[in-house]
């Protein structure tokens, strides 16, 4: 590892050296990687200059894992160990999977593989054994750290993964985990709307109330934000996380069954027909008519010919479906299509003539295309990764976005109460006050919901947890405070405390959909990619980055404020816990670091807090000064 | 809406000596305490302190310093949505003020005020049924134009006569009125069906 350089007293710190970070769009048809180079945000090609992975994985027989193309030429051969479209399954349980019977997989209730997660977590036999919707995503994101890194040549400090802006907690947290299991550092989850705004607003420079329609393979979003000053501000969003291109090809699937007189087919022959479904959807596109021909294993030989009009015919309500949502986000943003100055349109599947069409009558103007539905959100979130990692100033913009639907807690008769509401500005907090419902009740249990109806049954669940040793008292006088917060990522922690005898309970809502840190551990243990010796290797690097990183944040603050902030004897203080740190740092025992990494972030806690301070001082202080210019 | 600000009187320097997280929101955003705000001095606020300390601008820093970052912001999206709606702001200025708006215990209500909600009630009721969209969008209007008269009712309240028991029955009104926007909001969710 190469000495830390540092700068001469009052000079300027030499210029970062630039840290690899990418933008992940981790897509229901095609992922994609990129980054930011010489400043202009590209898309990475894998060897034979593919800019899109197919996002199918697919488990061989002989252990062999294939992710892309090679996966893709499997499906129709091998479809029950071809998954295609994992991303729908992703913190989701058999339960919310409607057209499982129309899809060739076997699926699995977690609850009966004695794995440890929570009934409902929905999984797959494959070849390869049970494989849940995190692991099956992890192979698509391993390929694409393998080829960002090699196409960077160094190892990634991390990278910005994009979700669905309606994607709910349990979603969220899948995607972290499938991140964290193909050793990703997450720098952010990111909404797929609010990147493909950065990758346009920035391109664009504009000012005003902008909506992003995405429709991509298997989601649909919507998202009206505010654009002034540098400021990408998201006034609100809504959507459907089980609506995508794939329900277009779906209703061509249908209806060749239905024109030939066919049901209940074999595996093989629903992904033959899915298949040829959207590559009729894709020739309607461009073609009033799609010809579809294939030979079913029976022998019995399809050949129907599809009409522009009729399949516009048969997919107008999932149009209608869009549009709704359209609607309700206006609303809830308080505007009219009237107020919306440019519509951006994202994913593959809005390339739909009457998608464009709809969006056009809608809005009274003609979508913006003018950057590759395929591509932009990549783009955006490579941008956003490169500003995280501090390769940029950071001033340049801010960006304030909203979490897609409520929070909220069990109450007595199955109800909802709602502690943070949709469209809530994150990172956000909220601390409710309940009581008990009986006399001498010592327990409280703690039911975490999101969604946006009345009953607990109609929302998703995603935690429960147990307040206990709450000191007995009549019905209604203990005074228990449940704290939520959501952070930056979207993703919330609920804490509940008895307020009289101060009793704490807390959790990271890891839920029923999401995995504990032990089963990711254990997970990369069994990964044959994850050897013992590879495993240490890779902590000591992450801890040794980490600890380089922190010195060089430390250095510099103490150049900026060291001085004004603190007396000598603090200077000196953090200066030995920094000498600390370097002393260990070169060497080979991870632990040691970890430690010496700790002390010295304690010791400038004190330190953080005055230069936070300091920077809210400043910022109200030149906000002032600038009313008095005015 | 009339803004007065004292910038002269106390200056910049004195204003902003006491940042921290416990500081009210009227401080924490540099306004005077007052329902009547210029929305655009917040607004502007608002960004500037964000600007300095949302976690994006804090990813790649020490620990510490992304703890201290969550707190702010999430301190910061607080104040801001406390202030930025009428309501929420009343309700604030009345708890800072140590008046329990008594919006769960008290429901009593002025008989004409309680006559006026059943009328629209029933109303969109029978707009619902009949999946009226012009009807709606009249009660939407009314209800709307009655916030606006209670709005100013609380100005007075608040910043004038300083009449809190006053501005807490305007509060709790308000909160029927709030109740039912979000009914006429989500019937014309349902319009579409």
């Amino acid at each position: 590892m190469a000495l830390l350089q540092i700068a001469e007293p009052g000079l300027s710190a030499a210029p970062h050296q630039h840290r690899l970070a990418v933008g992940i769009d981790l897509g229901t048809t095609n992922s994609l990687v990129a980054t930011v180079r010489s400043g202009i945000s590209t898309v990475l090609n894998d060897e034979e200059g593919n800019a899109l992975l197919p996002s199918v994985v697919h488990f061989a027989t002989d252990g062999e894992v294939l992710v892309g193309r090679a996966a893709q030429d499997e499906q129709s051969a091998y479809p029950h160990n071809t998954i295609v479209s994992v991303k729908r399954f992703m913190g989701r349980g058999l339960a919310d999977v409607g057209e499982v019977g129309n899809l060739p997989y076997r699926f699995v209730d977690a609850a009966s593989t004695g794995s440890g997660q929570a009934p409902g977590m929905l999984q797959l036999r494959t070849a390869a054994g049970i494989k849940s919707p995190v692991e099956i995503s992890a192979e698509i994101l391993k390929v694409l750290r393998a080829r960002a890194e090699q196409a960077l040549g160094g190892e990634l400090v991390g990278a910005v993964i994009t979700v669905p802006a309606y994607f709910d907690d349990a979603q969220r947290q899948a995607t972290k985990d499938a991140a964290r299991l193909a050793g990703i550092n997450v720098l952010r989850l990111l909404n797929e709307p609010t990147a493909a705004a950065i990758a346009y607003g920035l391109d664009n420079a504009s000012e005003g109330v902008y909506a992003v329609y995405d429709l991509g393979g298997g989601t649909f979003d919507v998202s009206i934000l505010r654009l002034s000053k540098g400021v990408f501000e998201v006034l609100s969003t809504n959507g459907d996380s089980a609506l995508g291109g794939d329900d277009f090809d779906h209703r061509i699937y249908c209806w060749l069954l239905e024109k030939n007189g066919l049901s209940a087919l074999p595996a093989p022959d629903i992904r033959t027909l899915l298949t040829h479904a959207r590559g009729a959807k894709e020739q309607l596109t461009e073609h009033n008519e799609a010809r579809i021909t294939a030979m079913l294993s029976s022998g019995e030989v399809i050949d129907n010919v599809l009409g522009r009009a009729a399949f516009h015919e048969m997919t107008q309500n999932l149009v209608q479906r869009t549009l709704q949502a359209l609607r309700k986000a206006l609303r809830d943003a308080k505007l009219t299509a009237g107020d919306v100055k440019g519509v951006v349109m994202v994913g593959g599947a809005t390339r739909m003539p009457h998608i464009q069409q709809a969006v056009g009558d809608f809005f009274g103007q003609a979508p913006l295309n003018n950057l590759d539905p395929d591509k932009v959100v990549a783009l955006g979130a490579a941008i956003q990764a490169n500003v995280l990692a501090g390769n940029r100033g950071g001033d340049d913009w801010l960006l304030l976005d909203v979490i897609p639907l409520s929070l909220g807690l069990e109450t007595m008769g199955g109800l909802v109460e709602k502690v943070i509401p949709r469209n809530s500005t994150i990172p956000s907090a909220r601390a409710q006050e309940f009581t008990t419902y009986k006399d001498g009740q010592t327990a409280m249990s703690i039911h975490v919901v999101q969604g946006e109806r009345e009953l607990v049954s109609d929302c998703r669940s995603l935690a429960k947890f147990e307040l206990r040793g709450i000191p007995p008292m009549v019905a209604g006088s203990a005074r228990i405070r449940v704290t939520f917060q959501v952070d930056a990522d979207g993703l919330l922690s609920v804490s509940a405390r008895e307020m009289a005898s101060g009793t704490e309970a807390s959790i990271v809502v890891k839920p029923s959909y999401g995995l504990s840190d032990e089963e990711i551990t254990r997970m990369l243990k069994e990964s044959a990619q994850h050897a013992r010796d590879d495993m240490q290797a890779r902590a000591l690097r992450e801890q040794q980055t980490e600890a380089a990183q922190l010195l060089e944040a430390v250095g510099n603050a103490l150049q900026q404020d060291g001085d004004a902030l603190l007396d000598a004897a603090a200077q000196a203080r953090i200066r030995s816990s920094m000498d600390a740190l370097r002393a260990v740092i070169e060497g080979s025992d991870h632990q040691a670091i970890k430690r010496a990494l700790e002390a010295l972030n304690l010791a400038t806690t004190e330190f953080a807090q005055r230069r936070m301070d300091k920077s809210v001082k400043h910022a109200l202080a030149g906000h002032k000064l600038s009313d008095l210019e005015g | 809406m009339p803004f007065v600000y004292f910038v002269g009187e106390k200056g910049f320097s004195m204003n902003i000596g006491s940042a921290d997280l416990q500081q009210d929101f009227f401080s924490l955003f540099n306004l005077p305490r007052r329902f009547q705000i210029d929305t655009t001095v917040l607004e502007q606020a608002y960004r500037d302190l964000q600007a300095q300390v949302h976690p994006d601008k804090f990813a790649h820093r020490s620990e510490a310093e992304r703890r201290l970052s969550m707190q702010w912001a999430t301190r910061i999206n607080e104040g801001y949505q406390a202030l930025r709606d009428p309501l929420q702001r009343a309700r604030y200025l009345l708890t800072l003020h140590g008046v329990d708006t008594q919006e769960e215990s008290n429901t009593s209500m002025p008989t004409d005020f309680l006559m006026q909600q059943m009328e629209w009630r029933e109303a969109l009721e029978e707009a619902k049924q009949a999946k009226d969209g012009a009807v709606l969008e009249g009660l939407e209007q009314r209800v709307q134009h009655t916030v606006r008269e209670l709005h100013r009712e609380l100005a007075r309240d608040l910043d004038d006569t300083h009449d809190y028991a006053a501005a807490s029955g305007i509060v709790r009104k308000l909160k029927f009125l709030e109740k039912l926007a979000e009914e006429i909001g989500s019937a014309f969710d349902e319009l579409d069906y």
